[in-house]
């Protein structure tokens, strides 16, 4: 048995086996090396993953060699290939930026377990991406979960508590939501792993039970994916945690509940239960467009810039769902090429905000005034990361608002509403990073405190300045060769909708 | 009997009305938390109902014994999990409870937004 043929289960067994490993690694920097390793070969196997699945192939891997339907399957395709690249690739960026700031902010001492922490994290996540099984996907929903509330009340100040507490809540009563739902498609079909229930309920006769679960299933995904209205936890927990922590759970915490919210909707339910996809989209666009319109609307008012990227990121899960609920290949595939994009460009900015952070120690627009002229780099990476979020043509936002209006005008007159929802929130969004890129250059430098009591901080950490230049090179890069998200969606899209009967 | 049969049923629904009404309208933090575990609580038994089988017996094979039914094994095995994860969301809950009156001197969460606000 080769190295090779145990990627699947070593994308979860090493971030996991690592963090209690960093609890025991004092001194300074060592837990932060180990986590950054760690998370860096996590980053590694997902991309060989990646390669496999590229050519279409599917990989099935027998956790403790019980087979299939019985033991738990791991299971990797094209959709959580995407997915474990775009968290991997999230945690190690931020990871590799993180060191100076949270070294800071946490002290010798609580440095390691906040890496551990960091590591349970992007282990569930990863876990939640791989596996096959609907009820392994709610200890590791919960081992994510529970990690990142930790995470985010590690912020600087006593908000990020609530914040955190509230998050718990919503997102405990989430996760006791999808347990419900599971629990009743077990009691109809007997089975957990995601294509034995596919399967089996075609045989199932009484379909009440399964329509109560799709509707507790939906529900409690779409509290933890923050679609609107359940979005309420959303902004206090992004804004209040560290910065650096933002950039993890906003390019990537989110995409993850909403692949399970996909993978169970359209691959489970779709083909089984009649009506379902007039249902999903009845129910679920309009509350897309609201989500697009209400989260565009307050980021343009807001003046927190962590906020206002909040509430944006309230906008871009409206436009994902928009395209999903449309029910054709067309739309799934704009919709999971925009979750992989949404990720990269809100990383970036997500980056490059905490690079200013680092100086300017406030988060308000005020507070940016003028710091283009100390830190010319990280201001022109936030340009392409902001250019990449409204979707200019060149970078990867481009690409999937392409797709997304191409797929709306396919559905007739429902569509166009749909595409002109898609066009004004763009146009919002060009409102709000220019609100967010006019005091930085054109703003005069009184109010930002750099160079007052933040001497310690003349030049920014090399490393969050390199994190920083990947993301938007990575915005840059698959604006311009799109193949790999693009035809992995397309083989995720056609795999979600296939069962279609 | 059909009432009888689906008592754990309705005992599931309503605890988890009272768990889900104590989460959404309290305000003190304790309360939202014991609220959540009661939520919890009433899926543990969702579970632990529909494992059981008429004459059902513990699922272990004996010597001897042939043609027993045995009761559903796997949801109890989740539910062991499940609980596992209630317990650990608690602790979590009430260690950030204990920080959040240490930050604010008070654990009433409409208060707690007063302050912030000021």
């Amino acid at each position: 048995m080769s190295i090779a043929s145990q990627l699947p289960a070593l994308q979860i067994v090493v971030p996991l086996l690592v963090a209690p490993l960093t609890v025991l690694l004092r001194g300074s920097g060592l837990a932060w090396a180990a986590a950054t390793a760690a998370s860096a070969m996590a980053f590694a196997i997902a991309v060989a993953l990646t390669l496999t699945a590229l050519d279409g192939a599917t990989i099935s891997y027998d956790m403790g060699g019980w087979p299939a339907p019985y033991g738990i399957e791991l299971r990797l395709d094209a959709f959580s290939a995407l997915l474990l690249l775009l968290t991997t690739g999230a945690s190690t960026l931020s990871l590799l930026g993180a060191r100076d700031s949270i070294a800071e902010l946490m002290g010798e001492s609580r440095e390691p377990l906040f890496y551990a922490a960091w590591l349970v994290a992007l282990a569930g996540l990863c876990g939640i991406a791989i596996t096959g099984d609907a009820f392994n996907v709610f200890v590791f929903m919960e081992i994510s979960s529970l990690a990142t509330y930790v995470l985010i009340a590690a912020g600087p100040d006593r908000r990020a508590l609530t914040a955190a507490f509230k998050y718990l809540i919503m997102g405990t009563v989430g996760a006791t939501f999808y347990l419900i739902g599971v629990g009743l498609v077990y009691m109809m079909t007997g089975t957990l792993n995601f294509a034995d229930m596919e399967a089996r309920l075609a045989e199932v006769d009484e379909v009440r039970p399964i329509v109560v679960a799709a509707g507790f299933i939906t529900i409690g995904l779409a509290l933890k994916a923050a679609i609107f209205p359940l979005h309420v936890w959303l902004p206090n927990a992004y804004s209040s945690a560290p910065n650096l922590v933002t950039v993890f759970i906003a390019a990537c915490s989110t995409k993850v509940a909403l692949y399970v919210l996909l993978r169970f909707d359209f691959f489970v339910f779709h083909g089984n239960l009649v009506g379902h996809a007039f249902q999903f989209s009845s129910f679920l666009a309009p509350l897309a467009v609201l989500g697009i319109l209400v989260g565009s609307a307050v980021a343009v008012v807001e003046s927190n810039v962590k906020r206002l990227l909040a509430y944006s990121s309230v906008a871009q899960l409206g436009y994902i769902l928009l395209g999903a609920s449309f029910g054709d290949v067309a739309g799934m595939t704009a919709a999971i090429t925009l979750m992989f994009n949404h990720g990269l460009a809100k990383g970036a900015l997500f980056l490059a905000i905490a690079a200013l952070a680092m100086h300017t120690r406030g988060h308000t627009l005020a507070d940016l005034s003028g710091a283009a002229r100390q830190m010319p780099w990280t201001a022109a990476a936030l340009v392409i990361a902001g250019a990449s979020l409204i979707g200019i043509p060149g970078t990867a936002g481009f690409i999937s608002k392409w797709l997304l209006l191409q797929a709306a005008l396919q559905q007739g007159p429902l569509g166009v509403v749909a595409a002109v929802a898609v066009v004004v929130g763009s146009l919002a969004a060009l409102a709000y990073v220019w609100r967010i890129i006019e005091p930085l250059y054109f703003g005069t430098a009184e109010g930002s405190t750099a160079g007052g009591s933040t001497a310690a901080y003349t030049a920014t950490p090399r490393l969050l300045l390199l994190a920083l230049w990947l993301a938007a090179g990575a915005n840059v890069y698959f604006g311009l060769i799109p193949a790999v998200p693009v035809s992995l969606s397309e083989l995720a899209a056609a795999e979600l909708l296939g069962h279609l009967r | 009997m059909e009432l009888l049969g689906l008592f754990n049923y309705w005992v599931f629904a309503v605890l988890l009305m009272v768990g889900f009404y104590a989460v959404i309208a309290k305000t003190n933090m304790v309360k939202k938390l014991l609220g959540l575990s009661i939520f919890q609580g009433a899926v543990f038994l969702l579970y632990i109902t529909m494992d059981k089988v008429d004459g059902g017996t513990a699922p272990i094979i004996q010597p001897g014994v042939v043609d027993a039914i045995y009761s559903n094994p796997l949801p109890q095995v989740l539910i062991l999990t499940a609980i596992v994860v209630g317990i650990s969301t608690t602790a979590l809950g009430l260690a950030l409870i204990v920080r959040i009156y240490e930050a604010y001197g008070t654990i009433e969460e409409d208060e707690t937004q007063r302050l912030d606000i000021e």
